[in-house]
């Protein structure tokens, strides 16, 4: 039995370039970049250099990038921070339903503190409009915070139209970039965004490191307290090999990004197609239209959700419902329950398959087949 | 025969020492052993903790000792409308029911089980102190070896079509014995403690849990000769023989509660642990199952037990038409509670078992419930 990785959306290999660019940190380079002395300055340009390779990717200055430990922690900084950083401006937020826990939970957060939060529901292609922005936005709103890509369908929001929209008026405006960030260009003047977070593990880098972009003048209130690392904005003894990893993924990323996608658009067909030749009983959740190559979240009718996870992993296909877990047991997802209603049968019989590095058409192929197999065993 | 190694086992966890070692002991006679944890009930409290999420990483520590894979599934909805409307409806109709055996019956050993065949299962394990034996394809469920420990009790409605599909590693073990083979081993579970009581009332008051999905109707305490005692918090908290919680002081034995008026919502309480009203010659039940033998037609002489962990007592049991149980005692038995269950022994072998529905005394239907 071959193991097949189909869940790039959750976490992705590290690549060897990525590893073959730490180890030296980690070997020489062990200074604190806050040091006054030559250790320390060895430390802190290669903090430097990665700064400016996070800034040029999403087209801003590298006094805009904030390093942090993860796309999570990114988010939090950005919700929270701006939220209370801007209190006597307002007490709304405006997000979605579909948003990552990441930011749904930072919401959350607010709540407990004072703040009002209104939640956008998507159609049932999984959009979010710019128009449902406008009309939600009031007088009171301080922070908009919608994702990029949605994690689970990979269905793409219109950033630039509500960019537009929110740029007249007082809140900022955060994107969480994380499942986008690698599937298409960013240029944060055009997106029009204040504050866009991205992770180094989604892009084949290492885990715990990831970065904020907030743009100049925008004015955060810090999360953790401590030294005065990242221009007092995320204090903490800097992940330097984390962030040389990192830099190693993005320029990979950046270098090789039509490429990589045009092979997970040709892997998420061959997939597509081997359904369809099986006559498997499926449709896609999300407009796959709008959608990403990397991400496809389908629902298989008549099964359910944890007999088919449980065997695609016993036939080493590693799938996920895209969705966090209480007690190891899979929880309705809460984009498709935002999508269809938490009734609907989609909720309880879908998977979501992310491509990426550890995939090639004979893998993808193998997996698809697989799976049919286990759905047709399933329903007779 | 096929090599084990070929046959998949997958082994009901619970994060419990038993389930642990069940996994352990078919993992070292080469199964292919696949972990799953069930998560029945969601008792998360207002800090986010449940009981289920420190049991599952239980699981996942032992899993990972030895190696096996390990999944979870979620029941439920199917144990709330399965066995927790059950359990309220008696308690409803002023019984006493038991969950367990409708957890095994309902939930165990059918929908977990029809989720194992799912996932390419030849045999369900579970912890269970219980054995099977096959003999010319008929399955017989034996006692476990510990006969402090026994299970049989909450096994009695098992099927031979589930029983020709289950497997009880420990059955031939001693509850000790299990103890030391995870001390052994190292396991994670190997001293933690046994969980008690009801699954999903867990540590918690009885009382209080149930008075959170019961209305309570508080009535009379009265001695069978009318005389009021006191004050009873409401029928469905006291079980027949209980002592405990009734507050009623004074001199001479102390007082148990000897019977329930549904009707008139009178709990009847009478002094000494032996009192007479406590004490009957039969009963009847219904709900039968055989687990390897056809229904007797004629009287059939065996042991039974009416209560777990309780000593086998002689009964003659008699059919009747209807599908339904009597059953009557060699000697007076103590404190028969309407809901729970009559289980019934040959030997080592259990037979099979019912509900219990009514108790007789003096050839008369006791109606202790109303």
């Amino acid at each position: 039995m071959t193991n097949i990785y189909l869940d790039h959306a959750a976490t992705t290999p590290v690549h060897p370039q990525v590893i073959e660019a730490m180890v030296p940190v980690y070997q020489e380079v062990f200074g604190n970049p806050s040091s006054v002395h030559q250790f320390g300055r060895k430390a802190r340009r290669i903090l430097d250099e990665a700064r400016r390779t996070m800034a040029d990717s999403i087209h801003c200055n590298e006094k805009e990038v904030i390093f942090t430990g993860s796309g999570t922690e990114a988010d939090n900084m950005a919700i929270i921070g701006a939220a209370r950083a801007n209190r006597e401006k307002g007490n709304h937020i405006i997000t979605t339903a579909i948003e990552h826990h990441a930011v749904l939970h930072a919401a959350e957060q607010l709540k407990k503190e004072g703040f009002i939060v209104t939640y956008l529901e998507p159609d049932v292609n999984g959009r979010i409009t710019a128009e449902d922005v406008a009309d939600a936005l009031t007088e009171e709103t301080i922070v908009v915070s919608v994702m990029m890509v949605n994690n689970e369908t990979g269905v793409i929001q219109p950033i630039p139209e509500i960019g537009e929209i929110v740029s007249s008026h007082q809140a900022y405006f955060h994107t969480d970039a994380v499942q986008a960030f690698g599937t298409m260009p960013i240029d944060v003047n055009e997106l029009q965004v204040d504050l866009l977070a991205v992770s180094a593990h989604k892009i084949n880098g290492p885990k715990g490191v990831g970065f904020l972009y907030a743009k100049e003048g925008t004015i955060l209130e810090t999360l953790h307290h401590g030294g005065e690392q990242e221009r007092k904005r995320r204090p903490g003894t800097e992940n330097l090999p984390g962030v040389k990893g990192f830099e190693a993924a993005v320029q990979m990323v950046m270098q090789e990004k039509e490429d990589r996608q045009d092979a997970y658009r040709l892997y998420k067909n061959i997939f597509l197609d081997i359904l369809r030749k099986e006559e498997i009983e499926f449709s896609i959740n999300g407009d796959p239209e709008k959608s990403v190559d990397t991400i496809i979240n389908i629902s298989f009718t008549g099964t359910n959700v944890e007999a088919l996870l449980t065997n695609f992993d016993l036939a080493g296909v590693a799938a996920s419902s895209g969705s966090a877990c209480t007690a190891g047991s899979v929880e309705p997802s809460h984009v498709l329950s935002a999508m269809y209603g938490s009734e609907d049968e989609r909720v309880y019989n879908s998977i979501r398959f992310s491509f990426g590095l550890a995939n090639n058409e004979a893998n993808v192929k193998e997996a698809a087949e697989n799976v049919c197999k286990i759905v047709n065993r399933l329903k007779r | 025969m096929k090599d084990p190694k070929d046959i998949r086992v997958v082994v009901g966890m619970s994060g419990g020492v038993d389930s642990s070692v069940a996994a352990l002991l078919l993992k070292e006679q080469g199964y292919d052993v696949v972990g799953i944890f069930m998560k029945n009930w969601d008792d998360t409290d207002e800090f986010g903790v449940c009981t289920a999420t420190e049991d599952y990483e239980d699981v996942i520590r032992v899993c990972n000792q030895l190696d096996i894979p390990y999944y979870a599934v979620n029941f439920e909805k199917q144990y709330w409308e399965k066995v927790f409307t059950y359990f309220l409806d008696e308690y409803k109709s002023g019984r006493t029911p038991n969950p367990d055996v409708m957890c095994n019956k309902e939930i165990k050993f059918k929908a977990f089980l029809d989720h194992a065949i799912s996932l390419g299962a030849d045999y369900l394990a579970t912890g269970h102190y219980a054995q099977v034996r096959e003999t010319d394809g008929k399955f017989e469920m034996l006692r476990g070896i510990d006969n402090n420990k026994d299970q049989t009790y909450f096994l009695n409605q098992l099927s031979q079509d589930v029983l020709s599909q289950v497997m009880f590693p420990l059955g031939h073990l001693e509850k000790k014995e299990v103890r030391e083979i995870a001390m052994e081993h190292g396991l994670a579970t190997a001293s933690k403690k046994d969980s008690t009581g009801i699954c999903f009332i867990g540590e918690r008051n009885f009382k209080d849990f149930l008075s959170e999905y019961l209305p309570a109707q508080p009535g009379e305490m009265q001695t069978l000769d009318g005389e009021v005692k006191g004050k009873h918090d409401g029928l469905m908290y006291y079980t027949l023989g209980q002592r405990q919680g009734l507050g009623i002081g004074g001199a001479g034995d102390p007082w148990f509660v000897v019977g329930k008026n549904l009707e008139d919502n009178v709990l009847y309480v009478g002094q000494g642990y032996h009192h007479d009203a406590l004490y009957s010659d039969g009963l009847t039940a219904s709900q039968v199952n055989w687990i390897s033998m056809d229904p007797p037609t004629e009287p059939l002489k065996c042991t039974a037990k009416f209560r777990y962990r309780q000593n086998d007592s002689g009964v003659m049991v008699h059919p009747s038409e209807d599908g339904r149980l009597k059953v009557v005692f060699d000697n007076p038995q103590r404190a028969i509670t309407p809901g729970q269950a009559v289980v019934f022994y040959d030997g080592e072998v259990c037979l099979g078992g019912a509900t219990i529905d009514e108790v007789i005394k003096n050839n008369q239907f006791v109606s202790f419930v109303g």
